[in-house]
């Protein structure tokens, strides 16, 4: 290993384990917004291995995070689910179908992936936009309303009280005792906390695996499309199995974050996934930095947290679409690189990372 | 067989809506090669003005329609001034998305101002039907099939005929070629979206009386209007208006007669349109199919 990587490795590891004490210091509500950072932080890194690393446009990954969000609502909550003559109940135990989530989303980015192989920009833009469009419709289906739920949406837990505390009533002071959760052996106080640390956790190994898979030749080659796909194609790399390669991964993170969100928001409907959260995606993306990793951390904490203080400055409706509008021509505008793109003039403005030559 | 021609005539309104959609997509593309994510978002917003011109100031229908057109024009001309021009020769994805943010703005803004609820918009058609060999046809079809008509045939001779349009086409065909003979291309990049902006307007109007107005009506017409530019081919404008009239009329009679499509799989339709052709004729079916040397 090499010295930077060991640097790296290291601030890795503090970044890490300032993430694992912070809910120490901050109240439990904050806890759970944080936790929502952590799923758009996964969703954002999903988006920027299609989109920053590989050039191909998405305006639908709304649609993938729907896709495993029901994944895991109709695995949690018992949607009478057969296969092969096995049902699927709440015996399920939740937080497995995340992974499960992720699959199944990413074999649906896999499949969309070949037709998407035909379409380039403007067109990929176009269909990815439609598919966001279109899925609150696909969901309402009444064909599908047995299985989806319909615009009823499904509630998650309704089935036990699991990850909510276990309310019993003392037979002799009638007063309400609560249990603590309990998952993989380990209490946690709260529902809000134990969300943190699972959104994290999630989102700690998820970033590790894209830095594992972009920094090598996997990665290489997906910038090469990015930048010519004639001259990546006439260097050997295969455009077709990479390209789809691409999507499913992106999709799988998509479906993982979408997986947590359903979790996080104990219900999920066709409102949960809205066009509108395709579009925030894109814009923390473009907000942390296209083609970059952590710095997205910046443009998750930007898309939960600016509608807040949007809120704050005017509470009429709309006032957050408007200045996530604003911010984001600007950053188009004045910015290209994003907050990574602004990390890496600081650097080299400073005199070290000039004569390092970066 | 009476129900059949109604679904057509129906069909061939609601087509015209997304054919001047889409005619306004064609119109960009063609000259600048963007694709204007907010063009809905802009007719929706140009109709609110409408709308409270007519029902906060009292306006006169047709008045508040003028100036809507002309606010619509202006509107289109100093985006592409101001938010358009610096980034002419940038990415696809940058061009994909400052339209997005562009969509986020006018959505917030309408939100904003006159607030997310649904309102009635006024028709300026009579709420009748005709009744011809049995096939009842309602007056608001026809009239919003007719003006649709019009328009595209007043654009039409607007490009043909007059020193303008004649510009127009130069400048999007061949943009140095028409620098060095005199035209002011940039100008009349800014008058290619005023054009857009105005028949966005058109459709939001002939949208609204019949969707009712809210910040989000013209969502679900942008895509249809997708649609539309795609079939007709992305840079045939008479392949933008045949698409909107084909793929109008094709929903309506899918709808009724396919019985597992119901209202909320329109949408999911459209997309497969969108997709099949991409794939099986990317240049649409009136469009004329480009190579590139590299």
């Amino acid at each position: 290993m090499k010295r930077s990587e060991l640097i790296r490795a290291g601030v890795f590891l503090l970044a890490a384990a300032a993430v694992f004490l912070l809910p120490r210091f901050i109240s439990d509500f904050r806890a759970q917004e944080f936790a929502y950072v952590g799923i758009y932080f996964i969703a954002l890194l999903g988006l920027n291995v299609l989109t920053g690393f590989t050039g191909q446009i998405s305006l639908g990954h709304g649609a993938f995070m729907a896709i495993g969000g029901y994944t895991t609502a109709i695995l949690i909550s018992d949607q009478g689910l057969k296969l092969g003559g096995h049902t699927f109940s709440s015996d399920m135990k939740d937080i497995w179908t995340i992974p499960l989530a992720g699959l199944v989303a990413g074999i649906a980015g896999f499949l969309f992936g070949f037709p998407a192989l035909r379409l380039t920009g403007l067109y990929l833009a176009l269909a990815t936009f439609a598919i966001a469009v279109a899925m609150p419709g696909l969901i309402k289906y009444d064909r599908f309303e047995t299985f989806t739920g319909g615009g009823g949406g499904i509630n998650l837990f309704e089935s036990e009280g699991r990850t909510r505390p276990t309310e019993t009533t003392d037979p002799i002071t009638f007063e309400t005792i609560s249990e603590p959760i309990k998952i993989l052996g380990l209490e946690i106080p709260s529902f809000n906390e134990w969300l943190y640390y699972l959104c994290w956790t999630v989102a700690l190994v998820m970033f590790a695996v894209a830095w594992a898979l972009l920094r090598g030749r996997t990665g290489r080659s997906l910038r090469a499309i990015r930048d010519s796909e004639l001259a990546a194609a006439s260097s050997g790399v295969n455009l077709a199995t990479y390209k789809t390669l691409a999507f499913g991964i992106s999709a799988f993170y998509a479906g993982v974050a979408g997986s947590l969100l359903a979790i996080a928001t104990t219900f999920v409907n066709p409102d949960t996934y809205p066009i509108t959260l395709s579009i925030f995606l894109l814009v923390g993306v473009v907000v942390g930095g296209l083609g970059s990793l952590w710095p997205l951390v910046f443009g998750a904490i930007f898309i939960q947290f600016l509608p807040l203080w949007a809120q704050e400055v005017s509470k009429a409706q709309g006032a957050p679409a408007v200045v996530y509008g604003v911010i984001l021509i600007l950053v188009m505008l004045a910015m290209p690189g994003g907050v990574a793109g602004l990390l890496r003039r600081l650097q080299v403005l400073t005199s070290r990372g000039y004569h390092r030559g970066r | 067989m009476a129900e059949f021609f109604q679904q057509v005539v129906a069909g061939l309104a609601s087509g015209a809506i997304f054919a001047a959609l889409a005619l306004a997509l064609v119109l960009i593309h063609r000259a600048t090669g963007v694709i204007n994510f907010a063009q809905g978002e802009m007719a929706m917003f140009t109709t609110y003005i409408a709308w409270t011109l007519i029902e906060n100031h009292g306006l006169n229908m047709w008045l508040a329609f003028a100036v809507t057109l002309v606010f619509a024009f202006g509107l289109g001309v100093g985006l592409q001034r101001t938010v358009i021009r610096p980034i002419e020769r940038a990415s696809i994805l940058t061009t994909v998305i400052v339209t997005i943010g562009l969509v986020l703005i006018f959505n917030g803004l309408a939100g904003l101002i006159w607030s997310a609820e649904v309102r009635a918009f006024p028709s300026p058609f009579p709420n009748d039907t005709w009744v011809i060999g049995g096939v009842a046809i309602s007056q608001q079809d026809v009239g919003t099939f007719l003006v649709v008509l019009a328009l595209v045939a007043i654009l039409w001779a607007f490009f043909q005929f007059t020193k303008i349009g004649l510009a127009l086409r130069a400048s999007a065909l061949n943009p140095d070629a028409s620098r060095l003979v005199g035209v002011r291309v940039g100008w009349m990049l800014a008058i290619g979206w005023g054009l857009a902006a105005v028949l966005g307007a058109v459709a939001g109007i002939l949208t609204a009386p019949t969707v009712f107005l809210d910040p989000n009506m013209m969502q679900a017409v942008l895509i249809y209007a997708f649609a539309a530019a795609v079939l007709g081919g992305i840079d045939s404008p008479f392949g933008a208006v045949a698409g909107g009239l084909m793929l109008g009329v094709g929903l309506n009679l899918i709808g009724t007669y396919v019985d597992f499509v119901g209202a909320s799989l329109r949408l999911p339709v459209a997309l497969l349109v969108i997709l099949v052709v991409l794939l099986v004729k990317p240049a649409g079916l009136f469009g004329k199919t480009v190579t590139r040397r590299v």
